[in-house]
């Protein structure tokens, strides 16, 4: 068991999370071109070792988190709130 | 062999007799014995049979690791096959019997297998059974499977219960400080230690008594030890748990336990579970998991009346069980000196043979004057007796070189081969033990993980220094939790006298041995070798190609004798051979205890609408849809299905129909950018969407595939209430979520899932308008004007229930979707429905919702089927070609954008009294073959046509197909029907009913 | 190499097993080969031995990192079938389940591919009309063996499901292929191994490949852990490492994440359940058969989190023993005996790649979910044809990198691009 340090809720177990996916994926503008798009909804590093990624409390405070983690040994290095203006106030409040 | 119970001594209690059934026989024992102490104590030898050859298995161990006497304990939905006997306690009722052998373990037909063992060799089966013997002439596997159905009644080990498991199993979520796995010497100092330094500790024991090795110790010491440990860990508040198996650790200190509360009782109360699965969170994790004896291969060395030297030590020292009267005990270590002694006090005629030749004479010494014959420079080279040992030939020499001795009468035989640390819960972390060359066995590496190792799990023999190992342990965990640095020293691996010799088979030249190293399936030493000749020099070859250490024991006593053949075999050391992986569970364990109370009805959540209890009252059939159970159709009496969807398609067109529409995912989208949000999702427009009206939207995946239909209805500037269908109402939720936390951060827009909020029904018809005015406070509010088509108001109910309708149709009626808070559903119903038996009109489910919006050509998750673009499913001009959108730039992909995709089209059979199924392929008259055309995603009579009609893909579309004949093949079903492509508007075309 | 036959097991049972030999060769890898595949699964050795037998290519060397067929060859729950419905898959996984039926005979080896039929449960009306579409067109793509049963019918077959009153989603009949079934999975790594070792086939383990040369547009040589080897072609065939293989070759990204998946086996039992068994529902997923030695094998979803680390976690475990025990009630008391988990390279539509790369002697084979095994024969023999002709064949043109540009879908279950859906 993955056991996550919820910025808002506090550590809890991996299965009230769902995995998102590449938190380094950088989403195109709308308009964008179709290539863009593809790189960004296709294409993976799909790193051995740390890498970015989100999960998402979807049984706690419903929040998208980006996560350090090791995709060897599933070590979280890093946790913050996904969404920048929220991250950025949780930051200054520690 | 043959067992008798000690006058005294033991730790059974000898004033409570259990009396239980073996084999069909009543017999009896004491409270404290298992089924293993008990029977050895009748006399019994012979309690199963193997698994290839069907030789007789006898009792080789006192514990988990048990290879031989393993039995099926119970009865009827309550049989349990395959239990060790050795760590089954005996209650009074208890039924067990010996399996894998009929008629029974005593006289087994089976047992004419051992006489072809010559050909059954490791792997022999994959070089036959192909075909017609001799040569395996033949193609395909019709010869192999009739082989099959001979092997696989042959194989297995005891026979399941047929019946549904009647038990009920709990699960528990336990924290704590330091988990001690163990409760032997090294884990009671370990516990104690922690527990004193202020830690939440949990002791777990699979054992039903606490002790570990203190219990197999008789003097008064070791039981003052205990007794004083326990007592401390209960006076700092320890939680100890006996009969509880940490049988996994996982990651971030997470371990699972297993707990088994009735296996022990005769007549549990019914309300008390069998076992339950904890899952336990733990900072620190001791494992004082001790060691297993092993054994050493050599001729016969599975026939019943040989075990380890440490379980006969067991058997008389804490059962008060003699396992045997004239013993040999083979060793080539000091720890079997122990035992020799133990059972030469009890009058025993007691040999010993020691592999080395040079021995601490204070040892050998002290059992001389006990009258114990010590042998050395000699072994065991071959057990004879075909059910019980009745005499062994001996060896003499050294390990490099055996020759052959004398034999010599017994009817026990002690082997101790050495002791294997067990690493087994490290090792699911992705530890991988090392081999320690001075105490031959694998012990932990160094390694990154808040776990200590402790006592003889780290090949430490002697109890005074498990204990200071323990109390290191606990220093080590507290000092790592409170963040301090250690000091305790820890003793080092070791212990004995004179160092252990290597060895692991003992055979001399020109004589055939049938020397078991994995007695439960039949692996011989001859087995390895032959593996090694074949190639199979790794050692997972090695375990795949022989099946070494696959059996239920999971290879706990007989893997490193495997590894050190195979390593002679190769000329290499064990280590450069390679390691042994162990996966959880450490012991097997049920799948009931794992699955808790989630079965039966209660698999999965089930998810029931506030009106489930009113429409079952109104007569509603229910039908399942995902998790949800939803009103399917509300048969009159003696009605059919299809009568009853019928007759509700008809009123609800003719005049008013209400269907419960709570299932559907409800979101509350609110604040300044929620237009922009709602515009940037949908793929048709929404900007200018008015307030006080609601659009059908259709939302695309990133990859331009349709992911959900909808409405969504605007309150304010700032306030919509977006719905969405009910199998995606999760992922819709969840996605915008995401979009709005981490792709776009700026807006400011707040999501809420208000899908349990409210709850609606649908009222649709002609006389729709007239039920909503009988129903709602302000009858003005639902006029036409008022609420026009996709018009929506916010109002109150006559029975004062603030309502939020809007004027929208998946029917193709004049329809509304009407919500209220969830508490206030069945009121709504009660409104309702009154008044809709005014004009004679129904109540109808998912059958009618599906026949009305078939009439359509409105489509559901079946058309949408995550493969479809929004061009397939015809709703290809509503996409906005003037904003960007979710999707929008990847829906243009080439192969999305042809013109030959299927699309979605309307279905009529040729001849109108025919009737075709979804799920048929659409073909070309003359080609009915290969993947056809298209398919039919949904099929229902259409009242108003008279006839059945359908929805369906078909390449091209409409236009390519008018006019033309075209199949509807159904070859597992019903066959082919000739069918008719038309347009998916099959009523009401130009929507004027709704409008109306 | 010595034939296998009753014969010969007969014989050396009286010579005390005297007469069998390495089953296949230990060699010390040369300088050059004409074709390197790297991975020495299923997947590699079925390549390999197809580029000797169909191709009548030589110099081939398949170089493993490890110990052959230790990946997922021996990690899965052994099931083969063909039920895919959608053009190229359907073609693919037929063709494959036809090499898997005479395989044993094929290899000389028998991989006890046991045809003892494929059962999905089906668990409303809707369920079975998709499973009718599916079958319907498996009949009419020419798989004979597709049938829907009512629930007379299974239960006179699958008698100790639950088709009590308190099964949650009560079973209304089963989607059935009868030629599917399950096979020994080690025994085909095996058996493939000795058929392309006979064929001359360099089987090199203990090699693991740390870097590529290139030369222009092409791959030169390949550094392992056992010297420089040059080839004229590569194939790649390394489930579990592709992404880590793809960019030592020099590249970045590929449609492909890896997850890891669990599998269980119980203790040995005498017979009780003589079928494959599916079933999906309520986001459920669980797939169960019994073994010859007599475990019941089975599993179900993801771990749901990508990962390289070949072992479980526990929701998963509780997950799959839910599935177990609400489908076959008497496994409540049968007892779980291992659990363990490979890594899956899960794609973006679930479907593989068997295809050419940027590069132009480097060819590539990954992708396979968790339905690998299965495939793993026309695995082999198409990516030999691929190597051998350089170009596709028609039935797996479209299991290529660019589709996904293109918008073509081999998507099975319609999930859309998130891997961890697919399997």
């Amino acid at each position: 068991m993955i056991r996550i340090n919820c910025p808002f809720c506090g550590e809890r177990d991996h299965s009230d999370f769902t995995y998102g996916g590449d938190g380094s994926i950088v989403y195109p503008e709308l308009d964008a071109p179709a290539e863009e798009w593809v790189e960004a909804i296709f294409q993976r590093e799909n790193i051995r070792g740390v890498q970015t990624e989100t999960w998402h409390h979807v049984s706690g405070c419903r929040q998208w988190l980006v996560v350090e983690r090791d995709t060897m040994t599933h070590e979280i290095h890093s946790i913050k709130a996904a969404h920048e203006g929220v991250a950025k106030v949780l930051e200054a409040g520690k | 062999m043959s067992g008798s119970r000690l006058p005294d001594g033991g730790r059974i209690n000898r004033s409570v007799p259990v009396e239980f059934h073996w084999d069909n026989r009543r017999v009896s024992g004491f409270k404290g014995d298992t089924l293993a102490s008990a029977l050895m104590a009748h006399g019994e030898t012979i309690f199963g049979r193997s698994f290839k050859y069907h030789r007789p298995r006898g009792i080789m161990s006192a514990g988990v690791e048990e290879s031989g006497a393993i039995v099926t304990v119970g009865r009827g939905a309550r049989r349990d096959p395959n239990v060790k006997a050795t760590t089954q306690e005996i209650y009074n009722g208890l039924y067990a019997k010996g399996q894998n052998a009929w008629p029974n373990v005593r006289r087994d037909l089976g047992a004419v297998n051992s006489l072809f063992s010559r050909f059954f060799s490791a792997g022999f089966y994959y070089k036959t059974f192909m075909g017609i013997p001799p040569m395996e002439w033949g193609k395909g596997t019709g010869i192999w499977m009739q082989y099959e159905k001979l092997i696989r009644k042959a194989a297995g080990m005891g026979v399941a219960s047929r019946e549904p498991d009647p038990d009920i199993y709990d699960h528990g979520h336990l924290f704590c400080d330091v988990l001690v796995v163990g409760s032997g010497p090294a884990g009671l100092a370990a516990a104690v230690e922690a527990a004193k330094a202020g830690l939440d500790v949990v002791l777990v024991e699979q054992d039903f008594e606490i002790g570990g090795d203190y219990l197999n110790q008789s003097n008064t010491e070791a039981e003052q030890k205990r007794a004083a440990a326990i007592a401390e860990l209960e006076k700092h508040g320890a939680r100890v748990m006996t009969r509880t198996t940490a049988f996994g650790l996982y990651d971030y200190g997470v371990a699972g336990l297993l707990e088994r509360v009735t296996d022990h009782l005769s007549e549990p109360a019914s309300h008390m579970p069998r076992q339950r699965f904890l899952t336990l969170r733990t900072r620190h994790t001791i494992l004082a998991t001790g060691a297993m004896e092993r054994t050493v291969a050599f001729g016969n060395n599975d026939t019943p009346g040989i075990m380890t030297a440490a379980a006969a030590n067991t058997y008389v020292n804490r059962f008060g069980v003699l396992p045997g009267k004239q013993i040999i005990v083979a060793t080539n270590n000091d720890s079997a000196y122990g035992p020799a002694l133990t059972l030469a006090k009890t009058g025993a005629e007691v040999t010993l043979l020691d592999s080395r030749t040079s021995i601490p004479g204070n040892i050998s010494g002290l059992l001389e004057t006990k009258g114990v014959t010590v042998k050395t420079g000699a072994a065991a080279l071959n057990a004879n007796g075909k059910r019980g040992i009745s005499s062994l030939d001996l060896a003499t020499g050294t390990h490099a070189h055996w020759t052959a001795a004398d034999t010599q009468e017994c009817d026990l035989l002690l082997v101790s081969g050495g002791w294997s640390p067990v690493v087994n819960l490290l090792s699911h972390r992705g530890v991988r033990p090392v081999w320690n060359t001075d105490n031959l066995c694998f012990v932990a590496p160094e390694y990154d993980e808040p776990i200590q190792m402790a006592g003889s799990a780290c090949a430490i023999w002697g109890t005074s220094d498990c204990e200071a190992s323990g109390q290191a342990a606990g220093a080590a965990a507290v000092a790592a939790i409170k963040g301090q640095s250690v000091s305790t020293p820890a003793p080092k691996a070791g212990g004995w006298e004179t160092p252990i010799d290597p060895l692991y088979e003992v055979s001399v030249e020109g004589k055939h041995l049938k020397s078991f190293i994995d007695p439960q399936h039949d692996v011989t030493a001859d087995d390895v070798r032959l593996a090694h000749q074949e190639g199979f020099v790794s050692v997972e070859h090695l375990k795949r190609y022989t099946t070494l250490g696959m059996a239920t024991d999971q290879g706990k006593m007989g893997n490193i004798i495997g590894l050190a053949l195979m390593a002679e075999a190769l000329g290499k050391e064990i280590p450069q051979v390679g390691t042994t992986t162990f996966r959880p569970p450490y012991t097997p364990i049920s799948l009931g205890a794992l699955t808790g109370r989630g079965k039966g009805a209660h698999f999965k959540a089930l998810r029931r609408t506030p009106m489930h209890e009113w429409n079952l009252a109104h007569g509603a059939t229910m039908t399942e849809a995902g998790l949800w159970q939803r009103p399917w159709y509300f048969a009159r009496e003696g009605e059919t299905i299809t009568e009853a969807y019928i007759r509700e398609t008809i009123t609800t067109r003719e005049t008013v129909g209400l269907v419960d529409v709570t299932s559907l995912g409800k979101i509350a989208i609110q604040g300044p950018d929620a237009t922009e949000l709602i515009n940037r999702v949908y793929s048709n427009a929404f900007a200018k969407l008015p307030v006080g009206k609601a659009r059908y939207g259709i939302m695309l995946r990133d990859d331009g595939i349709v992911m959900d239909d909808g409405t969504s209805w605007r309150f304010s500037e700032t306030d919509y209430f977006m719905t969405t269908t009910t199998a995606h109402a999760a992922k819709v939720m969840v996605f915008l979520e995401e979009l709005l936390q981490t792709r776009w951060s700026n807006l400011k827009v707040h999501v809420t899932s208000v899908s349990e909020q409210w709850a609606g029904s649908a009222v649709a018809g002609p006389k729709s308008r007239a039920v909503l005015e009988a129903c709602v406070a302000d009858p003005a509010s639902v006029s036409n004007d008022a609420l026009p088509f996709m018009g929506v108001i916010e109002t109150t109910l006559k029975n004062g229930v603030p309502c939020r309708i809007a004027r929208i149709s998946f029917s193709g009626e004049m329809a509304y979707e009407m919500y209220v808070e969830s508490d206030y559903a069945q009121s709504m119903m009660d409104l309702l429905w009154p008044a809709a038996q005014s004009f004679d009109g129904c109540l109808y489910g998912t059958e009618t919702l599906g026949a009305l919006r078939i009439e359509k050509g409105h489509v559901t998750g079946v058309e949408l089927d995550g493969r479809a673009t929004i061009d397939d499913a015809g709703l290809g001009k509503m996409a906005s070609e003037q904003k960007s959108y979710i999707g929008s730039a990847l829906r243009k992909r080439p192969d999305l954008t042809r013109t030959d995709r299927p699309q979605l089209v309307g279905i009529f059979p040729k001849d109108k009294t025919e009737k075709f199924k979804a799920g048929s392929v659409l073909c070309a008259e003359d080609k009915v073959e290969g993947h056809g055309d298209g398919w039919i995603t949904a099929v229902t009579h259409s009242p108003s046509l008279g006839h059945w009609i359908g929805l369906g893909y078909i390449n091209g579309g409409y236009d390519q197909w008018t006019d033309q004949t075209v199949v509807a093949a159904d070859p597992v079903r019903t066959g082919n029907t000739n069918v008719e492509i038309v347009s998916p508007h099959m009523v009401d075309p130009s929507g004027e009913r709704m409008r109306g | 190499m010595t034939r296998f036959s009753a014969w010969s097991v007969f014989r050396n049972g009286l010579s005390g097993q005297s007469g069998w030999t390495r089953q296949w060769r230990d060699p010390e890898p040369k300088k050059q080969y004409d074709i390197v595949i790297v991975g020495g699964g299923l997947h590699g050795l079925a390549t390999a031995y197809y580029l000797a037998k169909n191709h009548g290519l030589k110099n081939i060397a398949i170089l493993e990192k490890g110990w052959l067929g230790g990946g997922n060859a021996g990690r899965n729950t052994t099931i083969v079938r063909s039920n895919y419905f959608m053009p190229g898959n359907r073609q693919f996984y037929e063709h494959s389940l036809e090499l898997w039926e005479n395989l044993s005979h094929e290899l000389n080896y028998n991989v006890m591919f046991s045809q003892r039929s494929h059962i999905s449960l089906l668990h409303s009306p809707g369920a079975i009309d998709g499973a009718a579409r599916r079958y319907n067109t498996m009949r009419l793509t020419g798989t004979p063996d597709a049938e829907i049963w009512d629930l007379e019918k299974l239960k006179q077959n699958v008698p100790h499901l639950n088709y009590g009153p308190d099964c949650r989603f009560p079973i209304l009949g089963a989607a059935v292929q009868k030629r599917a079934g399950t096979a020994r999975h080690d025994a085909v790594a095996w058996g493939y191994a000795r058929a392309a070792d006979a064929l001359g086939v360099d089987i090199i383990q203990n090699c693991e490949v740390t870097s590529t040369s290139r030369s222009g547009n092409s791959i030169t040589s390949l550094t392992t852990s056992r010297g420089e080897i040059s080839a004229k072609k590569v194939g790649f065939a390394v489930a579990g490492n592709t992404s880590r293989l793809w960019q030592m070759a020099g590249f970045n990204t590929l449609p492909i994440e890896s997850h890891k998946l669990q599998a269980f086996v119980s203790e040995p039992l005498k017979p009780l359940l003589d079928q494959v068994v599916v079933f999906g529902v309520g986001g459920a997923h669980f797939y169960i058969s019994q073994s010859d030695k007599g475990g019941m094998v089975f599993g179900g979803d993801l771990d749901w989190y990508k990962s390289y680390a070949q072992r479980g976690n526990l929701p998963i475990v509780q997950d799959v023993a839910e599935c177990a025990v609400s489908i076959l009630p008497c496994l409540g008391r049968v007892r779980l005996l291992r659990h363990w988990s490979g890594v899956m390279d899960m794609s973006m539509d679930g479907a593989p790649f068997i295809c050419k790369t940027p590069l132009d002697n480097l060819y590539l084979n990954a992708g396979w979910n968790y339905g690998g095994f299965k495939a793993s024969p026309a695995s082999g023999w198409y990516f030999a044809d691929l190597i051998a002709n350089d170009r596709p064949h028609e039935t797996i043109e479209n299991f290529n990198l660019d589709r996904f540009a293109q918008g073509v879908s081999l998507d099975e279950r319609g999930a859309g691009p998130d891997p961890k859906l697919h399997g």
